[in-house]
């Protein structure tokens, strides 16, 4: 597929999304989380170019969500466009410290890793519960945005056209930097390690980047998801989360930025459905699905229309 | 004159093994050295060593000069010591092309997040390096689908593209048929000669090592047993009966 | 802290370190032979405890002897192991050998998943547990504190047995010795004519039975519900991970370590209990990336 094309089918995409979210109020709500889990499953993809992959990067939108929640708890007046940059800044702060540490860990080590980082987070959270209120959460009421105070409806569908407008610009800034001398790099930290360390590079660094800008994105998705949830719970950071998240990720593949979203629309019509035939097998359905994208198309659906550009990527 | 690469009292043990055994070593720029030696006499480990992939038990390693035995490969490689290697390391997701623009990333402005790599590096000098061994026509596909011997080429490219004072290769013409042997490394030393790059190449064909190399460094379990010109140490007896296999 | 309590806390932390230790020797053997570390182990654990309490609840109502229940959880452990071992080895394994390691663990991980809805729908939400064991056995003073048998000698003693016949067969008999020169180097063992796919396997079921095992013997001390699964996975992958992959002695003194200042932390700071495994993993990881116990080894190049 030619990167015209792509273009051509994002711009609809995105038409069509916040068009049914106008026409239809009640999508409005599920459009947004579909934005939400794509940005936090192109935080997934960054690192799956490195070649790692992370069941813990759910705490990051945890961090932001409860950044968003603790500010408007002390400053209630806090404008929404504020309390998002802060949320984000706040994951990509933490990805930042806690990225010094990680990306020594390769494989399995790494994934751990930040598997239990994100369930010390997630334990303390629901443990805390004068700080963060416990299981029960922080309520988060509907902050002004951009100095204008809305209605609920208004409201959404203002986050909803901001949603895909950010999404949009986030995508496109990742196929960029999928694209530059550090996202080749990162690709190459998959395949290489050794001989990009032969090329006078870093592999740390390069990989340090990657997990920075990770994270800065599932922290863009939580604060997303907090303000239109309007609550912070625990459950954001714990690993079944994370385990979506990697989900999402592998369903939309990692030869394109825009897979990540490709991969969200399908998992909330995955869980719609769940939701209306078969409750209580959610995470089988996952599983199964998961197993069987594996096995039938492991590039995933950006794989399967080609969205790659190199010859590689689209048999790989 | 300062040695190009210089180590002295060099050793290093794995549990009871002596992979390297207090070894003085020196190279000049301009020099072609070949070394030769068994499987497992330690001329790859040696190589490991001196590039800083591994750390040594006890010695030292300079470069020009300069200290770098605690240095890492990286911090080694930009002091112009490129190193090719046995079984080609490449990036197999890349094309043949991209393998040297991440190759030039260290070159040509660093690790850039916006700007694309293509656009980074400057496409004549790859080029200039493609022709250099032959690979300017397969530029474009996937290096993963090259077969062994332009994957060799390949991989001397790219340590190559660093323009490096001296390259080190680890059996540039080991699993590569005996016919393209000489092809291969009449590719690969033109290149050298072109860029004016000492070479130091480890080797078992007795051919390749006479035709291409002014000295020859024989390994015998972790020592340098011999050392001199090609014709002193291939004539000398232990080299003969251990490395040569010749009685 | 009395040390009343230190004691107490020691007793738990023993027991609760030999559990550990079952699951982790199978996850860090399933690990050293097929490079793979199996998500799914959390599940084995799992199906493991809630068969054993329900074989046990039905040889209770049946008033079976003492030694007829321990066999029960015994038969438990090694129906789980075999049946699920099976499934996630033959099943799924085999069939993504060649891809990408990332994906052969995300099916592992999918396998995890499907496990855990699985166990829903068969036991249901309500905590599940096999008490009556543990009051059969009795009780032991020691130092004027009671203990139960089951906790400070039945599940120590069954996890130093299994370490010890392990031990033995990886070195006396001939698959154990074929197991650990496929761990060394698949492909040199099968250079050797060792048919490296067979020796996979049946690691794979001793490994899963372990994993069972453990789960089996936890089912009369602990409630079970769901999650146990996934709290198992990611405290016996610390211990694995602490202890270097692949490594069993190493595995054992890590259980040790982590059981027991888990356990510590349970009578002086509750509310940490959970996040003490993670925190010596992280700190053990910070000083030694590779585990405590392995022997530094450079890739070849």
């Amino acid at each position: 597929m030619s990167p015209s094309m792509i273009r051509i089918l994002v711009t609809l995409g995105a038409l069509a999304m916040v068009g049914l979210g106008l026409a239809l109020p009640w999508l409005k709500t599920p459009a947004i989380f579909v934005l939400s889990y794509g940005l936090a499953a192109l935080g997934v993809v960054v690192m799956l170019r490195g070649g790692q992959i992370s069941f813990g990067h759910a705490m990051y939108a945890c961090i932001a969500g409860y950044t968003v929640a603790f500010i408007q708890r002390a400053h209630p007046e806090t404008d929404g466009v504020v309390l998002v940059i802060a949320g984000v800044a706040a994951a990509t702060v933490a990805g930042g410290l806690i990225g010094v540490f990680v990306v020594r860990y390769r494989a399995i080590f790494f994934g751990m890793l930040n598997l239990a980082l994100s369930m010390v987070l997630f334990s303390l959270l629901a443990k805390l519960y004068e700080f963060s209120g416990g299981t029960d959460g922080l309520r988060i009421s509907r902050p002004p945005l951009a100095g204008v105070t809305l209605e609920r409806d208004g409201f959404e569908s203002v986050l909803l056209v901001a949603s895909v407008a950010i999404a949009m610009f986030l995508g496109w800034l990742v196929q960029r930097y999928f694209r530059s001398a550090a996202g080749e790099a990162l690709a190459g930290v998959k395949t290489n390690e050794a001989r990009l360390e032969y090329l006078g590079l870093s592999a740390q660094r390069v990989l340090w980047f990657g997990y920075v800008i990770s994270a800065a994105l599932v922290g863009m998705s939580g604060a997303l998801f907090a303000l239109v949830q309007g609550l912070v719970t625990p459950e954001m950071g714990y690993w079944l989360r994370s385990g979506e998240f990697v989900f999402i990720a592998i369903l939309g593949g990692s030869v394109h930025a825009f897979g990540a979203f490709l991969g969200a629309v399908l998992f909330e019509l995955i869980k719609l459905t769940a939701a209306a035939y078969l409750t209580g097998v959610w995470q089988m359905l996952l599983g199964i699905t998961l197993i069987a994208v594996i096995l039938v198309a492991p590039t995933g659906i950006a794989g399967l229309l080609r969205m790659g550009t190199r010859p590689t990527e689209a048999h790989r | 004159m300062t040695a190009l690469v210089r180590t002295e009292k060099l050793s290093l043990s794995f549990g009871g093994v002596v992979a390297a055994d207090a070894i003085d070593f020196e190279l000049h720029a301009g020099e072609r050295l070949a070394v030769i030696g068994a499987n497992g006499a330690g001329k790859t480990t040696f190589i490991n060593i001196v590039t800083g992939f591994l750390k040594p038990t006890s010695g030292r390693i300079y470069v020009e000069g300069k200290d770098v035995t605690a240095l890492d490969p990286r911090r080694i490689v930009r002091l112009g010591v490129g190193r090719s290697f046995q079984l080609p390391q490449l990036f197999l997701e890349h094309t043949v092309r991209q393998c040297l623009e991440i190759a030039l990333i260290g070159k040509g402005g660093g690790l850039g997040f916006f700007k694309s790599l293509s656009q980074q590096v400057d496409r004549k000098e790859i080029d200039h390096t493609l022709d250099l061994v032959g690979l300017r026509e397969r530029a474009e596909e996937p290096c993963a689908s090259l077969p062994e011997g332009q994957r060799k080429l390949l991989d001397v490219a790219m340590a190559l593209a660093l323009r490096p004072k001296l390259l080190i290769m680890d059996e540039p013409t080991s699993g590569v048929a005996s016919e393209d042997k000489l092809d291969l490394m009449n590719a690969v030393m033109r290149a050298l000669e072109e860029q004016k790059v000492t070479s130091w190449f480890v080797e078992h064909d007795v051919d390749i090592v006479t035709r291409y190399a002014t000295r020859v460094a024989a390994w015998i379990s972790g020592r340098i047993a011999a050392d001199g010109t090609p014709q002193s140490v291939l004539a000398d007896e232990a080299v003969r009966r251990e490395v040569l296999g010749i009685a | 802290m009395t040390f009343d309590l230190l004691l107490l806390a020691l007793a738990d932390g023993f027991s609760y370190a030999g559990l550990l230790f079952l699951v982790a020797l199978g996850l860090t053997l399933i690990f050293g032979v097929m490079g793979i570390v199996n998500v799914a182990h959390g599940s084995f654990y799992a199906f493991g405890g809630y068969t054993a309490a329900t074989i046990a609840l039905w040889l209770v109502e049946r008033q079976a002897p003492t030694f007829v229940l321990l066999g029960g959880l015994l038969v438990a452990a090694v129906v789980v192991g075999v049946i699920l071992g099976t499934a996630v080895e033959a099943g799924l394994l085999r069939r993504v050998q060649d891809k990408d390691p990332i994906l052969q663990l995300l099916v592992t991980f999918a396998a995890f998943m499907i496990f855990e809805d699985l166990q829903r729908l068969i036991w249901g939400a309500q905590p599940q547990t096999a008490a009556e064991i543990v009051d059969r056995l009795g009780n032991v003073e020691l130092f004027d504190v009671t203990y139960t048998v089951y906790q400070v000698i039945l599940i120590p003693a069954v996890a130093a047995i299994a370490y010890l016949l392990l031990r033995g067969f990886l070195r006396r008999t001939r698959i154990g010795k074929q197991i650990v020169a496929v761990t060394h180097s698949r492909e040199v063992a099968t250079a050797l004519g060792i048919n490296a796919r067979r020796i996979g396997w049946l690691t794979f079921l001793i490994g899963a039975v372990l994993g069972a095992l453990g789960g089996a013997l936890a089912a009369p001390i602990t409630s079970l519900v769901p999650g146990v699964g996934t709290d198992m996975i990611v405290l016996s992958f610390s211990v694995v991970a602490t202890a270097g992959l692949g490594q069993i002695t190493g595995a054992l003194i890590t259980a040790l370590m982590i059981g027991v200042a888990r356990s510590i932390a349970v009578y002086t700071m509750p509310e940490l209990e959970v996040v003490v495994p993670y925190l010596i993993m992280v700190v053990v990881l910070l000083i030694r990336p590779s585990g405590l116990f392995t022997v530094a080894q450079a890739r070849r190049i």
